[in-house]
């Protein structure tokens, strides 16, 4: 028998029981499509975060109080050794920095007449928007003797202003934050959601002066914010002010630091780590799917097969050799299984399109994922088509015929 | 008259081997067919005709002694050759039709042709001519859930001589149809046998059906009891 009748028998086989080779390659198509689609998701929110450290600068570094081998990434609050005093050193001292912005943070609650609103306060210098290439969209931000002053002024983020004014003009308006009257200068340009992790608009910029003054009511200061003259000159800038901060703090030579600067691939490794556990999370899952996909597959073939062991035994009674049988099974689970992997990587490509459509997250297919998932399913469907049939088709034909 | 011989039994036993205890299910056949034969083979049910037809029919190879098919013996042969000796040299007729389910009178009349070398172009043309010699032209695309049992018994005929064999079986092929529908049957394969010269063999309890063959094999207990002559 040659590859063309084998075909044509595996074929017509397969037609003629539509509904379970339908829910023979489900299985596939399924396990398939959600390995790909949930990778693909994990692997977006990656690209994301990477892309969004990108387009912040590579010139940005930050310092932090504390030691970098005490647990203390984002850390803050809990060091009082970094002080407004150490901002302004560095922009005196060190010849490669071009911007500093100290910075505390917090929470706080915030009216406007009748609405409420709970945000983050930044409470940051007014070099802010240079350093982080993030300019207000109307109206101005503070300047520089409105932070010295500690004037209370705030600028929205667009987040913010949205809740509070639902479209109406912010600028001169008074909030209250924290039952403070604040003045509102500027509204900042929209970052836009980000992931869905958190959503960046979601926050007000003050003075630092003012929020260690009237609303956090401390004198240290939780990080500074620097930007090097040029990305070429980060790593000059860096040991500038590591230099500098040893000095300052009075710390004996061999005394470790206690502050620790990070540049902007620090903090991208950090978050690109908690996005890779998003993907091998996703992955998992998926990879559970794709193992009971698998299961579904075996069943419906193992069924199928001792279903069909009187078809067997008739075509082995009109001739059909043990080969025959082996093939024209063989056939059916290859067909079934590269059909079902076809279907279910563009199931998969295609749900991963409409989830970045819908829900504005940004999904990146990748191309291992597909490898992978196809291989796995398409070698189940294959084995769990032949296993079977190789029993079956040993079977005496008098005992196949004779099978209920 | 060597010539003449279409089979040739010889001393045949078949032994089942059911957990320590062996079952001789047929002592010692020795009989021989004769091309263009009607034979029918009769019995009571376990006197071991079933057997002797598996045997003739290459689907079972005996325990014990010489089967010469065409002058070829056949007892020795492997699985494999046993299945190309069924596609090309016997064609089978079952009680119960052994039809492919939702499959169409042609598709089933085409399988074994499927499993042998005939091109696709003449596999439709042969399936057809074989259709036609039941009576069921014009019902070549009818499925098998679509037909009446005399129908389904005469795909079944037609799937039996599709590749031309020389010999026939049929295991009370009436076995499962009304009195009227079996002579139908019956009607078919004497004109065969009449009109083709096929060599005939049908396994059966029901004497009417037995009556029209030549000759009638009664089995006991795994032996050749009588043999009977229609006297035609």
């Amino acid at each position: 028998m040659n590859i063309i009748k084998t075909a044509k028998v595996a074929l017509r086989a397969l037609n003629r029981n539509k509904m379970r080779s339908f829910l023979t390659a489900l299985g596939i198509i399924i396990g398939v499509g959600a390995v790909i689609a949930m990778v693909s998701i994990g692997q977006g929110a990656k690209m994301e975060v990477e892309a969004r450290f990108e387009s912040m600068g590579t010139n940005l570094l930050f310092v932090y109080p504390g030691s970098r081998s005490y647990r203390g990434r984002f850390g803050g609050g809990s060091y009082t050794n970094l002080k407004e005093a150490d901002a302004q050193a560095i922009l005196d001292n060190c010849s490669a920095v071009q911007y500093v912005s100290p910075n505390v943070n917090g929470r706080a609650q915030l009216v406007y007449q009748n609405k409420n609103w709970n945000t983050s306060i930044y409470g940051v210098g007014d070099k802010y928007p240079e350093i982080r290439k993030w300019p207000v969209e109307e109206g101005i931000f503070f300047n520089e003797s409105q932070v010295r002053s500690a004037q209370k002024v705030a600028v929205l983020g667009s987040e913010v202003s949205q809740n509070l004014f639902e479209g109406a003009d912010p600028i001169g308006q008074v909030i209250r934050v924290n039952r403070i009257p604040f003045r509102v200068l500027g509204v900042l340009e929209s970052k836009g959601e980000s992931g869905g992790f958190f959503n960046r608009d979601d926050m007000i910029a003050i003075p630092y002066s003012t929020a260690q003054k009237r609303l956090l009511g401390v004198d240290y200061i939780q990080s500074i914010d620097v930007s090097a003259v040029s990305p070429s000159r980060t790593d000059e800038a860096q040991a500038q002010i590591e230099e500098l901060l040893r000095i300052r703090h009075k710390l004996a030579p061999g005394a470790e630091d206690d502050f620790n600067i990070r540049d902007m691939s620090d903090i991208a490794e950090s978050a690109t780590e908690a996005t890779q556990i998003l993907t091998v999370l996703l992955g998992g899952i998926a990879s559970i799917s794709l193992l009971v996909g698998g299961i579904g597959i075996m069943n419906i073939m193992l069924v199928s097969v001792t279903e069909r062991i009187r078809e067997i035994g008739i075509r082995m009674s009109v001739g059909a050799k043990e080969r025959d049988i082996l093939l024209q099974f063989l056939t059916e689970a290859i067909v079934l299984s590269l059909l079902g992997g076809f279907l279910g990587v563009v199931l998969g490509v295609g749900s991963s399109r409409l989830i970045s459509h819908f829900a504005d997250m940004k999904t990146m297919v990748s191309m291992g994922a597909i490898i992978l998932a196809v291989v796995f399913s398409a070698s189940v469907g294959i084995f769990f088509g032949f296993y079977p049939a190789r029993k079956a088709s040993k079977l005496d034909p008098i005992e196949a015929l004779r099978y209920e | 008259m060597e010539n003449n011989k279409l089979i040739h039994l010889e001393n045949i036993e078949r032994v089942y081997k059911v957990g320590e205890t062996q079952v001789k299910a047929l002592k010692g056949i020795t009989y021989d067919v004769l091309k263009g034969d009607l034979l029918a083979i009769m019995g009571p049910s376990g006197s071991g005709k079933s057997t002797l037809m598996n045997i003739i029919g290459c689907l079972d190879r005996p325990t014990a002694g010489k089967y010469l098919l065409e002058g070829q013996e056949v007892s020795k042969l492997n699985k494999n050759q046993l299945a190309g000796i069924r596609n090309k040299r016997i064609g089978f007729v079952f009680q119960n039709f052994n039809l492919l389910s939702r499959t169409t009178a042609l598709e089933n009349t085409e399988l074994p042709l499927l499993y042998s070398d005939v091109s696709g172009k003449k596999t439709r043309e042969m399936a057809m001519n074989s259709l036609a010699l039941v009576g069921l032209e014009g019902r070549e695309l009818h499925k098998t859930n679509q037909l009446s049992g005399g129908e389904m018994q005469r795909v079944a005929i037609a799937r039996a001589l599709v590749n031309g064999p020389s010999l026939v079986l049929a295991d009370e092929p009436t076995g499962n149809l009304d009195t009227k529908t079996g002579n139908e049957i019956m009607e078919i394969f004497t004109k065969l046998n009449r009109e083709k010269n096929i060599t005939i063999v049908l396994v059966t309890h029901d004497p009417e059906v037995a009556e029209a063959a030549e000759k009638t094999i009664f089995l006991r207990d795994g032996e050749i009891e009588k043999i009977e002559h229609n006297g035609k």
